[in-house]
């Protein structure tokens, strides 16, 4: 069944109604359903016979870890293969009634089984180590491929080869909408299905790296069939016309998240994510919308940290009889960033592009080695030095100890957990700041000198002041997310305050996170950060290549998708966009250049 | 062909809108504008012609602020304007770009609201806090936009993005966004240049109602018909200098207008020398092309 059929390019020129793979059509529709449920079948078997494998996908264990996820992606498979058949109540799944979602989703079935035989074959060593099990999820992952491959195209896809399976439908036709309840519950339904997936791949031990990666494949791809089907865009579609209620909906899953963890060690994740995404979206104001690379960004994260820290009642603070509330100690934190926003940002934002850049990224680096050296020896005795300031005592507010855990009904909510929700609480703030300050005069005004900066100031618009009110803007949030960092890690120290490092933060995981996620947009940060932040801490082999492994993620992504994972609509436009006017090439106008010319 | 003394009579209100005085923009050793003196009434539709090279973007990027004169002063409704783009349009001189440059990536509408920016004063507090004052200012950009939209002819495409809009349609925008700001002069930078006859019609269409409007153009333009339909009074740039002002008949009767387009020397003329050198350059141009045929 697997050896039989070879491609060939020809006969899908010469039959375009045939399939990159000359199968009957029946047949080829049959397959991929079948191949889903083999495979739903087969991780009921057992799949090697050690229980050194990650996971235990012997006799003793099934289904586990990787089985459980060849099942969703089978029955994933197994949906759209029968929707495709027009089975009653799985229609829905493919509205762009692409045969290309078969074909994801039955990838999807080949991606996570195939990788797991491979990975128990080299890993255990040698074939002999998979259970029939394992031969019968690779043989239905390889099925439904085959099937899917043997399916026509529609005659309106321009692609050819392998290509033309990848490609998303050119149309999705609207829906009826349901009723306003309804469209309701599909929304929650769509976000406690996140929640499900996140927490799943947060909980995954960092031990079993293996089931890392099949999570990876299967939410990749399996997005990536959702996306193809048309189902993605129904989805945004539906969330645009209840905003209020779809961001809501998410901060209520943010939420529910810490109840679902019985280890803190895994809101103790959850928090990080929440800081380092607050701060990528602060970032985001400055990079994605006013469109300054500021490649210093970390050290305002930093001033708020110390700023905090300073006065937290810390024995190792310069200050250490003072004690301020954790509101004060907030607000002190912020305005400190305030301040140093707008003391970097008045003499550099004079500057474009590259310089600007450049001159940020020094800025970054002044501030660590400055708060190195502020120690009493080489410099004022502020910060401590390299040592930092550490044992910041734990919050405690309204009379709530943030060092302890609390018992809620049958939930523990453990010291990590007391933080991600005060956190949550600040990304709300932020999210709030950065929809409101993007749909405004000034965040218009953002955009346009991201455009086109002469063209903006001929518009009226002071682009210096524009410009240095994004940067502070984005510096305040930045510190107010400092300022729970330093409570949260028990102290500050100099070192990860820097431009590039293994570990967050620092300017360039910042950076990344918002360029990886999508620049502009609100989701784009959040997702980004949660991506780069937990792949490494799931990953543990990788921990040496980290900053290898993220420049090639930048590259591939930089050639297959540069809006980013999340595209803004504009975005999306700029960079796909085919067939539009041709817009004359935007010169400078700068008088010592003198390019602008009358002639014509 | 609109006659120069009836508009300018017609008009109640003659007073000075803008007045450039001995306006002079050196490059270094270059001089790029020298001594120009240029008055706009209200009501007014002047034209500035000239050469390629002649300085005429140059002159206006001197009026708007882009550039600092060398010497001279410019003056909008008596007051001297300062040297930066974004005061000189909240004073209320706005401007378009011989190469279009809008804001590419955002919508039509977004554009027009970017124009906006200095008759509207909601800050980032207002924006943040979004209290009633903010929904209402909001709301009134939007409506004067969607009117500037209708004006122009581009209200269907408002939510388009500029980048997408054919070419034509791209100035009509610039046009828009300009003149969404409220200003009492506009300052036209080609705004035919790339149309077909239509196009070119229909701007000129446009031009006679935003004078009706009340707000005087400055008009720069290479398409000569298109000029002396148009304007009450044309000024002609050649080498930097003002050559002649005056109603359309007068510049299109000027021998050294005509000179200065077709190239026929003029008597006791520097430019005898150099007409001859580029005689030559041409005749030495012509063998070489020779050659290449030869080859």
């Amino acid at each position: 069944m697997t050896t039989i059929i070879e491609p060939t390019e020809p006969a899908v020129a010469a039959t375009p109604a045939r399939g990159l793979l000359p199968l009957p059509t029946g047949l080829a529709k049959a397959l991929v359903p079948a191949g889903g449920l083999i495979t739903v079948v087969s991780a009921f078997l057992p799949w090697t016979w050690t229980s050194e494998f990650a996971g235990d996908l012997t006799v003793y264990g099934y289904p586990a870890g990787l089985q459980t996820l060849a099942i969703v992606a089978g029955v994933l498979a197994l949906a759209y293969g029968l929707g495709e058949h027009g089975v009653p109540g799985l229609r829905w799944t493919n509205p762009g009634k692409s045969p290309n979602a078969l074909f994801l989703a039955a990838l999807t079935v080949f991606a996570v089984t195939w990788y797991t035989g491979i990975a128990i074959t080299v890993e255990l060593g040698g074939l002999v180590n998979l259970e029939p099990g394992g031969f019968i999820a690779m043989a239905g992952g390889l099925i439904g491929v085959v099937g899917a491959l043997g399916l026509p195209q529609p005659a309106d896809n321009e692609a050819t080869g392998l290509a033309a399976y990848v490609a998303k439908p050119a149309h999705v036709p609207d829906a009826e909408l349901p009723g306003a309840w309804i469209q309701r519950l599909i929304l929650t339904a769509a976000v406690a299905l996140g929640l499900v997936v996140f927490t799943y791949g947060i909980g995954i031990d960092p031990a079993e790296s293996e089931t890392f990666i099949g999570f990876v494949l299967l939410v990749a791809i399996g997005a990536w069939t959702l996306n193809t089907s048309g189902l993605l865009a129904r989805y945004s579609r539906l969330s645009a016309g209840h905003r209020g209620f779809a961001t809501t909906m998410a901060f209520v899953a943010a939420v529910i998240f810490p109840f679902t963890q019985s280890d803190d060690h895994n809101a103790n994740l959850g928090v990080n994510i929440l800081i380092f995404a607050t701060v990528a979206l602060g970032l985001n104001i400055v990079v994605g919308l006013t469109g300054l690379l500021d490649l210093g960004y970390v050290a305002f994260l930093g001033v708020g940290a110390y700023a905090a820290a300073l006065v937290s009642g810390s024995e190792f603070s310069r200050f250490s009889g003072v004690h301020v509330p954790f509101w004060g100690a907030a607000l002190i934190g912020m305005g400190a960033s305030l301040v140093f926003g707008v003391l970097i940002g008045a003499p550099t934002l004079r500057l474009r592009g590259d310089y600007l850049a450049i001159v940020t990224l020094g800025f970054g680096e002044i501030f660590r080695i400055a708060v190195n050296n502020m120690d009493g020896s080489s410099g004022p005795d502020i910060t401590n030095g390299p040592d930092g300031i550490t044992n910041v005592p734990d919050l405690k507010l309204f009379g709530f100890d943030f060092a302890q855990a609390h018992e809620i009904g049958p939930f523990t909510i453990g010291r990590f957990a007391n933080y991600f929700f005060l956190m949550l609480l600040f990304t709300a703030i932020v999210v709030l700041v950065f929809t409101r300050a993007a749909d405004s005069r000034i965040g218009r005004s953002w955009v346009a000198i991201r455009e086109d900066e002469t063209a903006a100031t001929a518009m009226g618009i002071n682009g210096f002041r524009v410009k240095l009110v994004a940067f502070a803007l984005g510096a305040t949030l930045a510190g107010l997310a400092g300022t729970v960092y330093a409570h949260e890690t028990y102290g500050v120290v100099p070192n990860p305050y820097q431009f590039a490092g293994a570990a967050p933060p620092n300017s360039a995981f910042l950076l990344a996170a918002v360029v990886l996620g999508g620049m502009g947009t609100v989701g784009g940060p959040l997702l980004g950060a949660s991506l780069l932040y937990l792949i490494p801490e799931k990953l543990g082999f990788l921990k040496e290549y980290e900053l290898l492994a993220f420049g090639v993620a930048l590259i591939l992504l930089m050639r297959f998708r540069p809006e980013g994972i999340i595209s803004d609509s504009r975005k999306k436009l700029e960079f796909r966009a085919t067939g539009q006017m041709d817009v004359p090439d935007q010169t400078t106008l700068e008088p010592a250049t003198g390019v602008a010319k009358a002639g014509g | 062909m609109t006659t120069t003394t009836e508009t300018t009579a017609d008009t109640t209100a003659t007073a000075t809108v803008l007045k450039a005085d001995g306006v002079t923009m050196r490059f270094g050793g270059l001089t790029a504008v020298r001594d120009v003196s240029l008055t706009v009434r209200s009501g007014e539709i002047v034209g500035l012609i000239g050469p390629n090279g002649a300085g005429k973007t140059t002159f206006f990027n001197c009026l708007t602020g882009l550039y600092v004169p060398t010497e001279g002063r410019v003056a909008y409704k008596g007051t001297t304007l300062p040297p930066k783009p974004h005061l000189v349009t909240q004073a209320g001189i706005a401007r378009t770009f011989q190469n279009i440059r809008l804001f590419a990536n955002m919508t039509v509408l977004e554009n027009v609201l970017v124009g906006r920016h200095t008759r509207t004063k909601e800050g980032l507090w207002s924006a943040l806090l979004r209290g009633p004052g903010f929904r209402r200012a909001e709301e009134a950009s939007r409506a004067r936009a969607m009117e500037l939209l209708e004006f122009t002819g581009l209200a269907e495409k408002a939510d388009h993005l500029a980048r997408n809009l054919p070419y034509g349609e791209q100035r009509k925008l610039e046009i828009a966004r300009a003149l969404a700001s409220e200003p009492g002069l506009l300052l036209l930078d080609e705004p035919t240049a790339g149309m077909n006859p239509q196009e070119t019609r229909a701007t000129e269409e446009l031009v006679f109602a935003i004078r009706d409007k009340g707000i005087a153009v400055l008009v720069i333009e290479h398409d000569m018909r298109f000029i002396f339909n148009l304007c009450d009074r044309v000024a002609v740039l050649v080498q930097g200098q003002k050559l002649v002002e005056g109603t359309p008949d007068v510049v299109q009767a000027d021998e050294r207008v005509i000179a200065a387009y077709i190239g026929s020397p003029m008597e006791d003329s520097p430019e005898d020398e150099a007409l001859a050198e580029v005689q030559a350059a041409e005749a030495a141009a012509g063998a070489a092309d020779t050659q290449e045929d030869a080859k």
